[in-house]
């Protein structure tokens, strides 16, 4: 009887450590366990400052895919990032791709702008248009400095 | 050998295997010597009893017969095999032999009785639960403790601990069974209850056996052989008839100092044991 | 000064003694676990003992270090106008640095002075040498069920701790401060990633282990700790050590994983 509560304890002990350990894994972690199917793309920056792995990739807002490794391309020093978006959504040649920061201070994700041909960009194919971070340090002091140059 | 024979062991019949060897063990605490080089045979089927003042370190000695302290220098052989070269392995295979007797019992307190009985066969052997539990019944009613089974070792007496104790060092059928101080705490009756009990097992079981103890003269009664140990080294290892007459003048300080009262309380205790 | 010479050698003698003892103690307890026979009961009891029982402390003080700080959190955020910020302030700070170490120091509180206390006094009696001359492996028998109860109870408590840490905090900043629930829970989906979780894993795993191995081992070599392991004081005395020495392991082993992973 005795041991019979033990194990009861135990077994109820168990399944609740891991269903949270489960909820914090899928839903926090993204552990693609019921993720849809996903198709990869890539695409090539100027400068993805900010920009890190399992960041949110939008089209019009709405969540289509995420980031899943950036490098860079030791040819031309550009920063390689490859997307996995969801299987039902697909891409004209022409869309572009940008880095956007959600407010000021947010996090930085890609949103991608539709384009219109009549072209696809297959699994594993490549967005050739795209729009590298703002770096907002670099406009201030680009704006001041230029200020400077002018009153000289 | 030869000439450690010679020296200590002149009464011992010949012809006998020796169980546990000690030779030359040395063994410091920090900075305390407690052995000086001792020497000890132990003969199968025999009883030898080490007595001695306390902080001399009997008890050091049986943990070095056991392997659970390693001498610094000497070796300690056990059924032939020095337990400084056997190994882990090899130790356990001694072991096997062995049934310990606590000083306090040293029983689980976690568990009842009937669990610490059952420990070594069930993490030792493969035996079932039927057999485990016929075979812990049956030592449990040899020591008289039937219904004490679901007990606690918290809940027991004195004497019933140590009974439950060498009920638990027999239940594997050792050949060699040490007993650390088994008197130390019970009254007189208890005692004698628990040399009644160490008579009858050894009879029936034909272990040998290495107690140290206190209780003398009423240990010389069991004993084959008694040694001495003072100063770190065995004085004398002698029958308990010749230990008691020995010249050795440390020996005969200590029989004086012990047992002026054994010529009074022989007769009281004549009926006590089968064996004198 | 030849006095002074000798201490210094006999202190660094003995320290280096002692963790070598340490790491042998660790290294035997791990072949404990792979030393048959395998008996899965004395896990259960052990998880049970260090898990299971764990538990409602554990609810506890998940909850309330939750609600602080989804409380620290939304005053702190006000002031930038992000309040949308706080389900992953709070999530991620449960999830990389408090739930798996106060789950730690619970646990050692708890578990790890028992487990200390209950070898101390099993070496005292002679319970563990009675072990041995049973042929019986102090390690395999004793060890390592309370080692493999803390590597498995350990992640699951601290599972425990952050969901209901998340839960705190979306009680006092969604009740109490009006954040909308929407972005409490978006925010945090999308800010915590699985290197979060991992490294939460990992350090619990590692506290899991760090804490029965010290407590476990400060209990099995009680009889040589210097300042003399007898008696009830001797015990006493070798737990409140254990309980310090893994609690300020935990600290230092967060601060380096959390270096290794960043």
């Amino acid at each position: 009887m005795k041991r019979f509560n033990v194990e009861i304890a135990v077994g109820l002990f168990v399944v609740a450590g891991f269903l949270c350990f489960a909820w914090l894994s899928v839903r926090l972690g993204d552990v693609g366990l019921f993720d849809p199917p996903t198709y990869t793309v890539s695409a090539e920056f100027g400068s993805v400052s900010g920009l890190k792995p399992g960041a949110i990739v939008e089209i019009a807002g709405v969540q289509v895919g995420k980031v899943t490794r950036i490098e860079l391309n030791t040819e031309k020093y550009e920063a390689r990032v490859e997307i996995s978006l969801q299987k039902g959504v697909v891409l004209q040649a022409d869309s572009i791709a940008s880095i956007r920061t959600a407010g000021i201070i947010g996090d930085r994700y890609i949103d991608i702008s539709p384009g219109g041909s009549d072209e696809l960009i297959g699994p594993g194919g490549r967005i050739v248009e795209t729009e590298s971070a703002i770096n907002l340090e670099e406009l201030v002091s680009k704006y001041v400095f230029e200020k400077d140059g002018k009153k000289e | 050998m030869s000439d450690f024979a010679a020296t200590s062991e002149p009464n011992v019949p010949t012809g006998q295997e020796p169980a546990i060897e000690l030779r030359d063990v040395c063994k410091r605490f920090g900075r305390q010597e407690v052995l000086r080089g001792v020497n000890l045979t132990v003969f199968e089927g025999r009883t030898l009893v080490i007595v001695g003042a306390s902080g001399q370190g009997k008890s050091v000695i049986i943990k070095h017969m056991l392997g659970l302290v390693r001498p610094d220098r000497g070796t300690v052989r056990v059924f032939g095999q020095d337990l400084n070269r056997v190994g882990r392995r090899g130790l356990d295979d001694v072991r096997r032999h062995f049934g310990v007797l606590f000083q306090n019992a040293a029983l689980f307190d976690s568990m009842n009785v009937f669990d610490n009985v059952a420990l070594p066969l069930r993490e030792r052997t493969r035996c079932s639960e039927a057999e485990i539990r016929s075979n812990v019944e049956e030592k449990l009613a040899l020591m008289d403790l039937l219904g004490s089974e679901e007990k606690f070792p918290a809940q027991l007496s004195g004497g019933m601990r140590k009974r439950v104790g060498l009920a638990r060092a027999l239940v594997l059928k050792p050949k060699i069974v040490f007993f650390d101080e088994p008197t130390t705490g019970l009254d007189v009756s208890k005692s004698n209850e628990i040399y009644r009990l160490f008579h009858r097992t050894q009879q029936q079981l034909g272990y040998t056996a290495v107690i140290v103890s206190h209780d003398v003269p009423k240990i010389f009664k069991l004993a084959d052989q008694v040694a001495l140990l003072a100063d770190g080294v065995i004085q004398e290892c002698l029958t308990p008839e010749a230990f008691q007459l020995s010249d050795q003048p440390v020996v005969r300080a200590f029989v004086e100092e012990t047992m002026g009262r054994l010529y009074r309380s022989d007769a009281e205790e004549e009926g006590l044991y089968e064996k004198v | 000064m030849l006095a002074f010479l000798e201490k210094i050698g006999t202190e660094t003698l003995w320290y280096l003694e002692t963790a070598g003892r340490m790491g042998l103690f660790l290294l035997r307890m791990l072949r404990g676990i792979f030393t048959p026979p395998f008996k899965l009961f004395p896990v259960i009891r052990q998880v049970h003992f260090i898990g299971a029982r764990s538990t409602f402390v554990i609810l506890f003080t998940g909850a309330f270090t939750g609600m602080v700080l989804g409380l620290q959190g939304y005053y702190t955020l006000r002031k930038f106008g992000s309040e949308g910020f706080l389900g992953s302030a709070v999530a991620l700070s449960l999830v990389r640095e408090l739930g798996p170490v106060l789950t730690a120091l619970m646990v050692i509180g708890r578990a790890g002075s028992a487990i200390c206390a209950e070898i101390g006094i099993m070496r005292n009696s002679e319970q563990i040498d009675a072990l041995e001359c049973m042929a019986i492996d102090p390690y395999r028998y004793l060890m390592a069920p309370k080692l493999l109860a803390g590597i498995v109870a350990l992640p699951l408590l601290t599972a425990i701790f952050d969901v209901v840490g998340i839960a705190g905090g979306y009680l006092v900043g969604v009740g109490l401060f009006g954040v909308s629930p929407g972005a409490y829970f978006q925010g945090m989906y999308s800010s915590v990633v699985w290197a979060d979780v991992e490294m939460g894993l990992v350090k619990s795993l590692v506290f899991g282990l760090l804490l029965v191995w010290i407590a476990a081992a400060k209990g099995y070599y009680l009889h040589l700790e210097r300042s003399g392991g007898f008696g009830a004081e001797g015990v006493s005395r070798t737990t409140t050590d254990a309980v310090v020495l893994s609690s300020v392991a935990v600290l230092v082993w967060d601060y380096l994983i959390t270096s290794i992973m960043l």
